[in-house]
């Protein structure tokens, strides 16, 4: 065996491999998957993962369709990111709130005719140092998402102040091997200023506190395998607005990766209180295709 | 920005936490090695892989171009002692060390990443457990600086 591979190392590669229509050198699951903001990362955070799976050669890209159902609202978030050379991640999302028994509230309460808030989220992340599987002190980053309301009708009603804002974020993210049961632990921390209300989707600023705030984020997961991970994600949040209080979100997730090209992500969310109604719960799915 | 940039302790918690990874945070007490090298077939079992990953890289463009004129034999030897001694088995790497054997190879990331996944792919075929195969990783990720000469 030995001598028919010393035989192959002496041919010259001249046959395209098969790898180069991948979509990217990254090992398996290290470009996360898409958040709801559009930045790679879990499902509500954004870690230091860049999306897709360019390596330092590499460019790359993701597209993915993502949806929460919870208790009295659902959110549809249409994505497209492209990476380039694992330094700088470009995304963009769209994300569309169904207003469903709130339609009641707005139409009752402040004779608003509206049935869902509409948001454009451009994002830049850059990867600053360090790699998350290799480098002892992990991979940092640092991102920007610019958010902009399509109907802000209803956030200027309820006391935002702008249609538009700019969340400045530092991640930080880190895979433990051999950690518990052997299996390798991610390890995600950000932290964010934001003016954002509900992400944005009820505008930015407030009667109650108009300034930018710092806000923690995290993320833990454990790689079962390389196809499957499983973990938590928590988002500290703002409390801007008077007529009504805004709560932190967390959700449970299990992400599935058979290969690079996708990824299917189911999560059990918890968004708390938003715009009145409370104790939103209820299930999330992404679907997510790296080319 | 508009207003002032409020500090909150939970932020500033995380900084700290996250921070906290540069002081040497690193993987939880080394693993002893109880049944990891058998886990990896000893010597033999190893040996396997590595000819295994052998086959995968010389079928793969983004590393082939840079193992030409490698004494495969030797490498094979080579590679399977380290991976040996690095599990705990009893062999011992006679070869020049990593950071001298790369120097002058200007290893990118995309090549590392390569091997990384061909070695991975390699001890999936040959069974090895997804616990062995992360005890293994964790041993060998120390030597990214040396391989990519930082």
């Amino acid at each position: 065996m030995i001598r028919i591979l010393t035989f192959m190392l002496l041919l010259p590669a001249t046959l395209p491999h098969a790898q180069a229509s991948d979509p990217g050198s990254r090992i398996w699951a290290t470009g996360g998957v898409t958040t709801i903001e559009g930045s790679a990362g879990g499902g509500l955070v954004p870690w230091a993962l860049l999306s897709g799976y360019a390596s330092d050669e590499e460019w790359g890209g993701t597209l993915s369709l993502s949806q929460a159902k919870v208790d009295d609202y659902s959110l549809t978030v249409q994505a497209a990111s492209l990476n380039w050379n694992n330094r700088v991640e470009l995304s963009v999302a769209r994300q569309t709130l169904d207003l469903d028994s709130l339609v009641f509230v707005l139409k009752d309460g402040f004779g608003i005719e509206q049935d869902e808030l509409r948001q454009d989220v451009f994002g830049l992340k850059v990867r600053l140092f360090g790699d998350v599987l290799y480098t002892p002190w992990g991979q940092w980053s640092a991102g920007v998402q610019y958010k902009r309301q399509r109907d802000f009708t209803v956030p200027d009603t309820i006391g935002a102040r702008d249609d538009s804002g700019t969340d400045l974020y530092l991640s930080g993210s880190k895979v433990f091997f051999a950690s518990l049961f052997d299996r390798n632990l991610l390890v995600s921390g950000t932290v964010r200023a934001t003016r954002a209300n509900q992400g944005g989707l009820l505008g930015f600023g407030g009667d109650k506190n108009n300034g930018y705030e710092f806000m923690a984020e995290a993320a833990a997961g454990i790689l079962l395998n390389r196809q499957w991970l499983v973990g938590a994600e928590y988002r500290q949040k703002p409390d801007n607005l008077n007529f009504a209080e805004e709560n932190d979100w967390w959700d449970l997730f299990v992400a599935w990766v058979p290969d690079r090209r996708l990824s299917l992500t189911a999560a059990w969310v918890n968004l708390g209180d938003i715009a009145t109604l409370t104790d939103q719960q209820g299930l999330y799915l992404s679907l997510e295709g790296s080319f | 920005m508009t207003g002032m940039i409020r500090p909150n302790t939970l932020a500033l918690c995380l900084i700290l936490f996250m921070t906290g990874w540069m002081t040497g945070c690193q993987t939880p007490a080394s693993h002893q090695n109880d049944g990891f090298y058998d886990q990896l077939g000893q010597r033999s079992g190893i040996a396997d892989i590595v000819e295994d990953l052998l086959f995968l890289i010389v079928d793969d463009a983004r590393i082939n171009q840079s193992f030409k004129g490698v004494d495969v034999q030797q490498f094979h030897r080579h590679l399977t002692d380290q991976l040996c001694e690095l599990s705990g088995g009893p062999c011992e790497y006679t070869g020049r060390s990593m950071r001298e054997l790369h120097a002058d190879m200007a290893i990118t990331d995309t090549q590392f990443n390569a091997l990384t996944e061909n070695l991975i792919l390699a001890m999936e075929k040959n069974k090895v457990p997804v616990g062995a195969q992360n005890r293994l990783l964790e041993k060998l990720v120390p030597l990214y600086p040396d391989i990519r000469n930082l």
